[in-house]
């Protein structure tokens, strides 16, 4: 800390307490002269978010912070840099433009400190107060944008798996799940999911599960489809795995998995046959219930 | 990302991968496979489907081969904490083969018999990896001592 930095400090304060309107102004014109947002975002928005961050950073600067810890330590700052970043995360902003957002505002300051009439030994002090206090927000806002973005992939992949698992319905009471790839474990908890919601809200009575598209049945893959095939049955509806090809049953012999307690089909459509046979049954049974 | 139907013998992670198989190729070299995750092991099976599709397995012995490497490289990730898997194609005089070296260093595999046996597991899985990769291959070897990890080399040779 240089000898005059309280001074230059509580000069700042006062400056830009003064000058809010303007600062923010300032800033926004300097982010759409270099077009440092992205397509998501338009100039109201960026209007709205310069003004609460420079009120923010004006609130900040009065309270007894040390100047380089204003920035995390006061909390509505601290927000207004995160929401900052995020946004641009989602927006689609890069890190690059991002960050330079970030320090146009370091610009922006200096241009309104150099409206009062001061020396350059003053100004030179206050340049040194600005840089120290938002060299944090550039960090906090990369931080932050990088924790945007990760969340945006992991929402995405999550979609991605949704999207990836369709539940049909096939026929009256007769719903089919066609895989299509590698049966991870998180893949087949939302295969699990969907298809038990959709046999409740379909009132399905039988699902087939088809394997055509999945390439390798290994132990583990066997064992999600066992532990599925096992939540259907305790929904009270039948489970029928089509789409077993030659190779796949001869591996799954080898490996000493026995599935004999499940009804395997080689094609969906030997599946459908069954599965209609399955409704068929039940409904003469409800039936004899009925007449009985 | 991946994409699936990937050319035969499509390009695997090693440097000497450069210039796969053209007729009189140069002399086969293993193509070795990291597995640190469960993507990894996409990756493994995808280099082992290739590699016998080229030796000329037939379909069943391909999704053979495929289903033990995957079986094997999981043990590795899964009780190993991580590993590698060699992929090398073999033209010995008596026959064309492919040759798995999956190794990794955990803590090894204390009861041998045991873990050999259907229904066994120190996990969560359903105890028939090991012993089915073994009944998947014509041989199949297991080094391993406590302490000092597992290394499991096994062969399939091509049967037409
Ligand atoms: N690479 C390894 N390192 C240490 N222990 C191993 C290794 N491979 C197998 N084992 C031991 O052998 C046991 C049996 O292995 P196996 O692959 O047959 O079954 P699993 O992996 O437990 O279940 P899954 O049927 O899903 O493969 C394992 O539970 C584990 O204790
Ligand atoms: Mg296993």
């Amino acid at each position: 800390m240089t000898a005059n930095e309280p001074t230059a400090r509580a000069r700042l304060t006062r400056v830009l307490a003064q000058r809010q309107a303007e600062t923010a102004d300032h800033w926004v014109q300097l982010q759409r002269e270099r077009q440092l947002y992205g397509p998501g975002m338009d100039e109201d928005a960026l209007r709205e978010e310069a003004d609460g961050l420079v009120a923010a950073l004006s609130d900040g600067l009065a309270a007894e912070l040390p100047i380089e810890r204003v920035v995390v330590g006061h909390p509505p700052l601290r927000e207004a840099v995160r929401e900052l970043s995020l946004r641009r995360a989602r927006a689609g902003t890069s890190p690059t433009e991002t960050s330079l957002a970030v320090l146009a505002l370091k610009e922006a300051l200096l241009e309104t400190v150099e409206q009062e009439d001061l020396g350059t030994r003053a100004l030179l002090e206050l340049a040194l107060v600005i840089n120290r206090l938002l060299d944090a927000a550039g960090a906090l806002s990369f931080e932050t944008y990088v924790e945007g973005r990760e969340e945006i992939i992991q929402r995405q992949s999550r979609q991605l798996l949704e999207l990836s698992t369709p539940v049909v319905h096939l026929w009256q009471k007769v719903l089919a799940v066609p895989l299509i790839g590698n049966l991870d474990t998180a893949r087949s908890q939302v295969v699990m999911e969907n298809l038990l919601e959709a046999i409740q809200s379909r009132e399905a009575s039988v699902a087939i599960i088809d394997i055509t598209g999945v390439p390798t049945v290994d132990t583990s893959v066997a064992q999600h489809l066992m532990q599925t095939v096992k939540a259907v049955r305790l929904m009270g509806a039948d489970c029928v795995i089509s789409g077993v090809r030659p190779g796949i049953a001869q591996t799954i012999v080898q490996l000493g998995i026995d599935l004999s307690d499940i009804l395997t089909r080689a094609t969906l459509a030997d599946a459908l046959a069954t599965a209609m046979n399955l409704t068929g049954e039940r409904n003469d049974e409800a039936e004899v219930r009925r007449l009985s | 990302m991946t994409p699936a139907g990937g050319r035969p013998g499509g390009a695997p992670s090693s440097p000497a991968a450069a210039g796969t198989t053209k007729p009189g190729s140069p002399p086969d070299e293993p193509h070795t496979y990291q597995v640190r995750t469960e993507d990894d092991l996409l990756t493994v099976r995808h280099a082992v489907r290739a590699a016998s599709q080229d030796l000329g397995f037939p379909l069943v012995d391909q999704t053979r081969v495929v289903t033990a490497a995957s079986e094997l490289a999981r043990n590795a990730l899964v009780h190993g904490g991580g590993g590698t898997v060699a992929v090398e194609p073999l033209h010995r005089p008596g026959g064309v083969g492919l040759r798995l070296v999956v190794s990794d260093k955990g803590p090894g595999i204390a009861d041998l018999e045991g873990a050999l046996t259907d229904g066994f597991t120190t996990g969560s899985g359903l105890g028939h990896g090991l012993g089915g990769a073994q009944r998947l291959m014509h041989t199949f070897d297991v080094c391993s001592s406590p302490g000092a990890g597992t290394t499991i080399t096994a062969v399939r040779w091509r049967t037409r």
